[in-house]
Parts: C-alpha cells; sequence; structure tokens
C-alpha cells in the first residue's frame, strides 16, 4: 500500500481538478447569488456597486423584506407548489401501471420496454413542449372535438393551448419518466412469493396490491415524487411557452427579475427560496427514503 | 388474475401512447404541406428545404456543435476524474457538488452562472455557454462512470498490483479499459444534453448567441411553422443514433445508467 | 533463514483485533496452510504478506529483508484470488503475459514463458480464449499460470477451491499438490476446510481470533491437538473437561462432572495441570449392545438420543445417566444397508487409554 502521503496526493491529482472546476463555476456563483440577494438593484439593472458613494458597505436586506411584505410573491410560490403536486400525482398514477408492467414482464423485454420510456426523455426538451403546443392548438382536431362537445351542452368555446391546463399536461408528460424509472426499480425487486403468501393467506388482489406491493413500493415512490416534484417547482419553458397570463410561476418571475425588470437582488432572493425548498425536500425524500428502505429489508 | 393484467396492459398501453403521439404528430407535421400544424394536407420536403436555406439555423446548429463537442470532451474528462475519486476516496465536498447541480432546478444553475459571469466581465457568448455545460455535464458523467466502477470486482486492481503494476499502470492496463464503456456513455449522455439544453444556455448565451435551441424557442415564441417540426425531426434523429451507437458499445449501458 | 519471516505482527480495525501478535515462519518449498473459521484473520495474514495491507505492529520479513516499505507490484510473491480476478477484456494469453509485460520481459521470451506456464497447470491450446469462456476449473488454472509466470518466491493461494463443486475440488486437490512439488514454490494456502487443509499441506497453522492455536505437521493437528479449539475445530470430538483427581504412569484420570472419571494416557513430558481436557474422536468410542469383555480403561452406559445415518457410517448421540452427551461413529454392515442402533437403545461404550488426547488447562 502507498504511504498515506502519496495516497493523499493521489486524491488531489484525481479529484482535484472536478472540484476545482465545481467550486468556481456552481460553488462560488451560488455564493455570489447569495451576496447579490443582499445588494441594492443597480439604477439601469444588474447590481449597484457594493461600496456606495460615501464608502459605506452597502447591503441590506430590502429584498427579502419586499418578499415577505408582497404577498402576491407567496402567492406564485403556492401556486407553483400546487402544479407540482399536481404533476406528481398524474405522473404517479401514470407511472404505476407502467411500471408494474414492465416489473412484470419478461426480463427480456424488460430493456425496451425501459428504453421506450427513456427514450422521449432524450428529445429536446423544448420539442417536447412544442408538440403540446400543436396537439392543443386552436386549429388542431382536440380542440375542435373538445369545443364542438362543449356547444353540445351550450358552454362557450376554451382555449386549451395558453391556459393552466396545456401546463399541466406539458409538466406530467415531461416529468413521467422521471417516476416510472425510481418505481420500476423498487417493484423489480419485489418477491413474487410474499404475493403468493398473501393470497394463500386469503387476501384478494385489490387487498394484496393495498397491503402488500403498494406499502414495500414506497420507497419508490418517494424517489419518484421527489425526482419530479423538485424539477416541476422550478420549471419555467413550459409555463413561459404554454401558459396564459395568469399562469406565471416561480421560474417565470425569476426570469422575468434577471433578464425583463433586472432587478437582480430580487430575482435572487427568489433563487435562494427556491434553491432552499428544492434542497429541504431533496433532503426530506432522502430521508424518508432511507427510513423506507428499513421496512423493505 | 387475467381481468387484472388486461386492465395493466390498456394502462399501459396509454401511458405509452401519452409518450410517443406528441413526437409521431411533430415528425408527421413536418412533412405536412400546409402551413399549419393542425390537418394532414399532403407530402411535401419543402419545409426541409427551408431548413436548410436557414441561415440563422444553420448557424445555431454549428454553435450547438461545437458547444456539444467541447463540452462533452471536457466533462468527460473531469466526470470520468470525480467517478473514479468518488469510488476510490472517501470524500466529503466533491460527492455534493457533483449531485448539486444535478438536484436543483436546472433554473438555479443558469441565473447563478449569469450573475457569476457578468460580475467577471466575461463576455457572455459561446465560451461562457460551453463553461455552464461543462459544470451541469460532469455530474452525469461522474455517476455513469462511479456506478460501472461499483460493479467492477474490487480485485482486479489488486490482482494487477499484484502481478507488478503500478498504481497508474493498473489504471491504464485493467480499470480504465472495464470503465471505457461507462466513459463513452457519459461522454455521449454529455454531448446529448449540452445539444438539449434549453435553460442554462437562455441564460448564460447572452443576446448574440444563439444556439439550436436558442432558435427553436425564439421560433415558436414568435412564429411557428413547420420548419420547426422539421429540425425537431432532424434532431431527435440525431439523438437517436446517438443511443443506438451508446447501446452498441455498452449493450449493458441502460442497466449501468439506470443505478446511480 | 526462513524465506518468510512473520514477527509479532497485530493488525487492528476499529475495535476488531484482525491480527493478534503473530509470529510464524514459511520455509522455502513448503506447502503452508492458513486454517480457521471465517473471521479468524487468515486473509488479513495474506493480504499482509501481499502487500494490500500492512501490520500497525510488528515485521514481516522476505529472505531477511522488511517488507513494509514495499509496494504489493514489486514483492516477489503473487496471489491466487478467491475470485481469481482474472482481466476480463484479456485472452487467456493476454492474463498470462500481463506480469511479465510489468516486469519488462522482452517479448521474444513471452511466448516461451506464457507456453511453460499454461503446460504446468494443463492449460495448452486456450490462449485465445476469454476468461468467461472457461469453466470454473479452467478459470482457476489460468490465475495459477498468471501467478507462477514470473517465477515468484512465493504463491499465496486464498481460498482457491471454494467456488468450485465437490468433485472438481477434489481432481484440483491433487493437481495443486503435484504442481507445488513441480515447481518448487513455497505455496502459502488459506482455507476454512480443515479436510482439504490436511489433504494438501506440510504444515498447517490453525488460526482463531486472531491467534496461531498450533503450528503443526497435518498428522499433529489431527492427532495431538494442543488446544480444545483446534480438537473441535478438525473434525468431530468429545471434549471432557475437569480437574485432575490422579495422575499415575503416564495415565491422568479427568473428573468430568456428569459423566464419571475418564482415564486418558499422557506423554512423559507434560507437566502437572490441575485441570484439563481429554479429547477423544467418535471413531474412537466402541459402542456395543453388551458389555465389553474384560475392564476396559474407560466404560459408560447410555441411551441413543439421536442418530445420523450417513451412508458408510452412522453417527450415534448417546446420552448418559449424568447428562454427559457422547459422539460415537460406527460403521454400518458393509453394504450400507443396516445400521445397528435405534433411538431409545441402550449401548455400552468404551475406550481404551490410548484412544484419547489430554489437553492441559
Amino acid at each position: 500500500m502507498a504511504s498515506s502521503s502519496q495516497c493523499r496526493l493521489a486524491r488531489w491529482v484525481v479529484g482535484g481538478p472536478p472540484l476545482l472546476y465545481l467550486v468556481v463555476f456552481f460553488l462560488i456563483p451560488t455564493l455570489i447569488m447569495v451576496l447579490a440577494s443582499f445588494r441594492t438593484p443597480g439604477e439601469f439593472g444588474g447590481l449597484a456597486p457594493i461600496v456606495d458613494e460615501t464608502g459605506r458597505l452597502d447591503l441590506n436586506v430590502d429584498s427579502y423584506v419586499r418578499f415577505v411584505t408582497e404577498p402576491v410573491f407567496a402567492s406564485v410560490f403556492v401556486k407553483s407548489a400546487w402544479y407540482a403536486l399536481l404533476t406528481t400525482l398524474f405522473c404517479l398514477l401514470l407511472a404505476y401501471p407502467l411500471a408494474t408492467l414492465i416489473a412484470k414482464s419478461a426480463k427480456r423485454y424488460r430493456d425496451l420496454l425501459l428504453l421506450l420510456v427513456i427514450l422521449p426523455f432524450w428529445s429536446n426538451f423544448l420539442i417536447r413542449i412544442y408538440a403540446w403546443m400543436i396537439i392543443l392548438g386552436p386549429n388542431a382536431a382536440l380542440a375542435k372535438f373538445v369545443n364542438g362537445a362543449l356547444a353540445l351542452v351550450g358552454a362557450g368555446p376554451v382555449p386549451l393551448l395558453f391556459s393552466g391546463f396545456a401546463v399541466l399536461v406539458c409538466l406530467v408528460y415531461v416529468h413521467l419518466p422521471f417516476m416510472v424509472l425510481p418505481l420500476y426499480a423498487n417493484l423489480e425487486k419485489h418477491d413474487q412469493a410474499l404475493l403468493d403468501a398473501a393470497q394463500d393467506l386469503g387476501a384478494n388482489a385489490w387487498q394484496r396490491f393495498w397491503r402488500i406491493t403498494f406499502p414495500l413500493s414506497l420507497p419508490g415512490v418517494y424517489a419518484g415524487a421527489a425526482l419530479v416534484f423538485i424539477p416541476a417547482l422550478g420549471i419555467f419553458a413550459i409555463p413561459d411557452i404554454l401558459g396564459g397570463p395568469d399562469d406565471t410561476l416561480i421560474g417565470n418571475l425569476i426570469k422575468q427579475q434577471f433578464l425583463e425588470t433586472r432587478d437582480w437582488p430580487f430575482g435572487s432572493v427568489l433563487s435562494i427560496v427556491l434553491t432552499i425548498a428544492a434542497l429541504v425536500l431533496a433532503g426530506i425524500a432522502a430521508w424518508v427514503g432511507r427510513r423506507g428502505t428499513g421496512v423493505r429489508a | 388474475m387475467r381481468r387484472r393484467s388486461a386492465w395493466l396492459y390498456a394502462a399501459a398501453l396509454c401511458a405509452y401512447a401519452f409518450l410517443y403521439v406528441p413526437l409521431a404528430i411533430v415528425v408527421l407535421y413536418s412533412f405536412n404541406d400546409s402551413r399549419l400544424n393542425a390537418e394532414w394536407v399532403g407530402f411535401t420536403l419543402a419545409w426541409y428545404k427551408t431548413l436548410f436555406a436557414d441561415d440563422q439555423m444553420i448557424t445555431a446548429a454549428g454553435n450547438s456543435l461545437l458547444i456539444g463537442i467541447v463540452a462533452s470532451f471536457v466533462s468527460t474528462v473531469l466526470g470520468t476524474l470525480a467517478g473514479v475519486a468518488m469510488h476510490r476516496y472517501r470524500l466529503r465536498v466533491l460527492p455534493i457538488l457533483i449531485v448539486a447541480p444535478i438536484a436543483i432546478p436546472e433554473i438555479l444553475t443558469g441565473v447563478s452562472l449569469l450573475i457569476f459571469f457578468v460580475m467577471l466581465n466575461f463576455t457572455l457568448g459561446l465560451g461562457s455557454v460551453a463553461l455552464a455545460h461543462i459544470a451541469f455535464c460532469i455530474g452525469f458523467v461522474a455517476i455513469v462512470v462511479r456506478a460501472r466502477l461499483a460493479g467492477m470486482d474490487e480485485t482486479l486492481t489488486e490482482a494487477a498490483r499484484d502481478c507488478g503494476a503500478t498504481p497508474s499502470q493498473a489504471f491504464r492496463r485493467v480499470t480504465l479499459p472495464l470503465i471505457m464503456p461507462g466513459v463513452v456513455a457519459g461522454a455521449l449522455m454529455a454531448f446529448t444534453l449540452s445539444i438539449d439544453d434549453f435553460v442554462i444556455t437562455f441564460f448564460t448565451a447572452g443576446a448574440g448567441t444563439v444556439t439550436l435551441p436558442l432558435q427553436i424557442y425564439s421560433m415558436i415564441k414568435i412564429s411557428v411553422t413547420p420548419e420547426v417540426n422539421a429540425v425537431s425531426t432532424l434532431l431527435m434523429l440525431l439523438t437517436l443514433l446517438l443511443i443506438v451507437v451508446a447501446a452498441k458499445i455498452s449493450p449493458t449501458l441502460l442497466r449501468t445508467a439506470r443505478e446511480p | 533463514m526462513a524465506l518468510l519471516d512473520i514477527q509479532r505482527v497485530t493488525r487492528r480495525f476499529g475495535d476488531f483485533t484482525a491480527i493478534d501478535d503473530v509470529s510464524l515462519a514459511i520455509e522455502a518449498g513448503e506447502f503452508f496452510t492458513l486454517l480457521g473459521p471465517s473471521g479468524c484473520g487468515k486473509t488479513t495474514l495474506l493480504r499482509m504478506i501481499a502487500g494490500f495491507d500492512l501490520p500497525d505492529a510488528g515485521r514481516i520479513l522476505l529472505n531477511g529483508k522488511d517488507l513494509a516499505d514495499t509496494p504489493p507490484e514489486r514483492r516477489p510473491v503473487r496471489t491466487v484470488f478467491q475470485s481469481y480476478a482474472l482481466f476480463p477484456h484479456m485472452t487467456v494469453e493476454g492474463n498470462v503475459a500481463f506480469p511479465l509485460e510489468m516486469a519488462r520481459v522482452p517479448a521474444s521470451e513471452r511466448k516461451a514463458r506464457i507456453e511453460g506456464a499454461l503446460e504446468d497447470v494443463r492449460l495448452q491450446g486456450f490462449n485465445k480464449r476469454y476468461p468467461h469462456e472457461l469453466s470454473g476449473g479452467q478459470r482457476q488454472r489460468v490465475a495459477i499460470a498468471r501467478a507462477l509466470v514470473t517465477h515468484p518466491a512465493m504463491l499465496l493461494l486464498d481460498e482457491p477451491l471454494a467456488a468450485l463443486d465437490a468433485k472438481l475440488r477434489e481432481d484440483l486437490s491433487i493437481e495443486l499438490i503435484n504442481l507445488q512439488k513441480e515447481v518448487g514454490i513455497a505455496f502459502v494456502y488459506v482455507t476454512h476446510d480443515q479436510s482439504e487443509a490436511l489433504a494438501l499441506s506440510h504444515r498447517i497453522a490453525v488460526m482463531n481470533r486472531g491467534r496461531v492455536e498450533q503450528l503443526d505437521e497435518p498428522s499433529k493437528i489431527y492427532g495431538f491437538p494442543r488446544t480444545a479449539f483446534v480438537a473441535d475445530f478438525i473434525g468431530h470430538c468429545n471434549l471432557f473437561g475437569g480437574p485432575v483427581a490422579n495422575r499415575a504412569n503416564d495415565v491422568v484420570t479427568v473428573d468430568v462432572a456428569d459423566l464419571g472419571p475418564v482415564r486418558v494416557g499422557v506423554a512423559a513430558g507434560i507437566a502437572n495441570a490441575a485441570k484439563g481436557t481429554v479429547a477423544i474422536r467418535p471413531e474412537k468410542i466402541r459402542i456395543a449392545a453388551s458389555a465389553p469383555e474384560g475392564t476396559p480403561d474407560n466404560h459408560f452406559r447410555g441411551t441413543v438420543e439421536d442418530l445420523l445415518y450417513m451412508g458408510d457410517v452412522t453417527v450415534y448421540r448417546v446420552s448418559t445417566p449424568g447428562g454427559a452427551k457422547v459422539e460415537a461413529l460406527l460403521a454400518n454392515s458393509q453394504s450400507g444397508r443396516a445400521k445397528f442402533f435405534e433411538v431409545g437403545d441402550a449401548v455400552e461404550m468404551s475406550w481404551p487409554v490410548g484412544a484419547g488426547h489430554f489437553i492441559p488447562e
């Protein structure tokens, strides 16, 4: 074995370059954003000089105060969380049968079926949004059919595109693979003997599902929920493209602050709140997941 | 039993349809002889001709390709090092920095890099986009490489040492060839992620620089024409090609990529 | 001077002492076995010889030279790993050539060396195969050829037969003995299988809880275990402990609480001990329906409580009126079709003083 100093040198040679890169291009930018949240917005956007004319360090919590005192921002967060929650639920409903089917199919088909789930994920993000623009467009068959049906019952036409509905459908569409993968990974490990035992003990299909399969799959459900909820919370392209005027989510607000209003300190505050929300959720998911594995063992 | 599985098939079929019908429609309408993406009129290749005559689109594609190659190359080298380091040593900081950019919403990486580049007076453009792409691709490569290493028999490295190989010889002759499928898979993944990235690029590209996703974005924001369908179809074809190549190189790619 | 000298080596992992002040010497050309249950420290010791682990205290000398600062690749010892650790991306030839390349053996010489090593393990003609195209036994041979090709001073084998089925294990054991004779290199063999150890080795070190309990030739280990652990670990053994009641003419009488006085012969040189254990192998106990003729040295009555019919022999577990359990082994009728006693039968057990072995405490 190498001596400990040699070992430490090797550690730095191997781990040093990526560490350095991520410190410079991820950690430092994040810290700068935290600093920016305490600064004053510049007259023409961006940031005012950190030292003002009188030579004093210009750091304040004005942007935080603004976030807390103006309820409109909190309501955007609530709306984002609501959309993310709905997305998670619908993803779960669609992913469960899919993951079950893949886990139950013959081994030689599993990789293919799984690949078919992942494949759309590898197509461009914007293309997938664009696809829904076509499907939900006012001249497309779906809108004509829906509005025709509504007209029969005397209701006025509704736009499908540029609506909360469009945003939600696309959110589910884009995040579905993230729910299927962890669910499948969990369901695949289930022991058929447990279900046979439950059936032997008198449980019907419904009972077998709710008493055996579902509780055992909870770690997979939690992992999937985290993988869907967190990115859905910060999404900005989908409401930006498919949403109506009321569908401003956190992501849009952040984009606005940085590129339109150019109030960087406030944009930073919003970003930090989102980061904290994401990290707390990821932490909870990891914690619940670890407890969940204890159940599974 | 039978009835329940019929139920399952129906539900799963719906889910697959949900995944593929939208993409199929995009492809289908790229050959449609109509400005409107509404109903099938007739077959044409006109939109592909328009596409290849569109200078802006060609420039954007060139930029995307250039950034993709640079970003995937650098992030593969750094990500492989990171994967090996995380597998070999008990590290505290690196694993967090590897996972964090993947775990948090992309927009956060985008805006923090925007502030960072502007504060450093770093001109936004191809360079800043490539630097940003490397930052979020490293993690994906590292995770794939580490999964590959975790699946490797640890005694093989010891056996190489036992046969007289120095640590670096053991790495080059035994470890590296064995994790190569993971490295290649990671590189292809990084390339695809870079080519496809919209959010981070959107914030770090600045005003004058256009990549393929940015070009698609401005087209669907301003005026939707089936030219977008055409470029989308080609882009999907490229991705599919990369996946087939990756699967050829490493048949177990899916399995390793799945268990990070 | 011994080839390998292990001097007072200790290795701890946290609170756990894997190797506790072990000293032993291995001679050139010897087939030496480290035998013990899992967790006894035998593999740790092997890894320290190979250089994958370092002692916390003590020294390991090879030909009189301390190995502490020599990394594994520069030690003239080679390991045959339990999993064989064949490089899956190289052919048989590539695997065997690897140590030669590392040692910068000129290419012109390599071919002959590879052929020689493959011949040693009787695996000619497999040069272009990949490890996954070989059977378990063939893989093991490649691993041995790879380890031998650079003519190391010593070969370390870590349970090399454990992954193989019983039949193959026997064949390969015989081959290993012959191979070792042929190449004349010292083998250090690690196993938890006592019959393997007895069959293969010139000398055995029986290890338990990081210590060497006994280092001896196989026949001595079996016939004259020095501790109760060794007696019990090497084959089955009845152990009767108690105070020494009497000693006369090299016969010791041990007062066993639940059995009675047990008489056993001791070697002349053994010092007086106040307490001790009598170890007696089940096959040395005579078991019969009627009382033995004459007055045997040890004679007890009992009832058959359990029995294990094993074809050629049957193991009877007999309980005595005092509550002692004695295991006795009896060959069945020649064809193996009939055993002699059933559960509940009253039996008479006897054995001469020479059948047991006294382990003083």
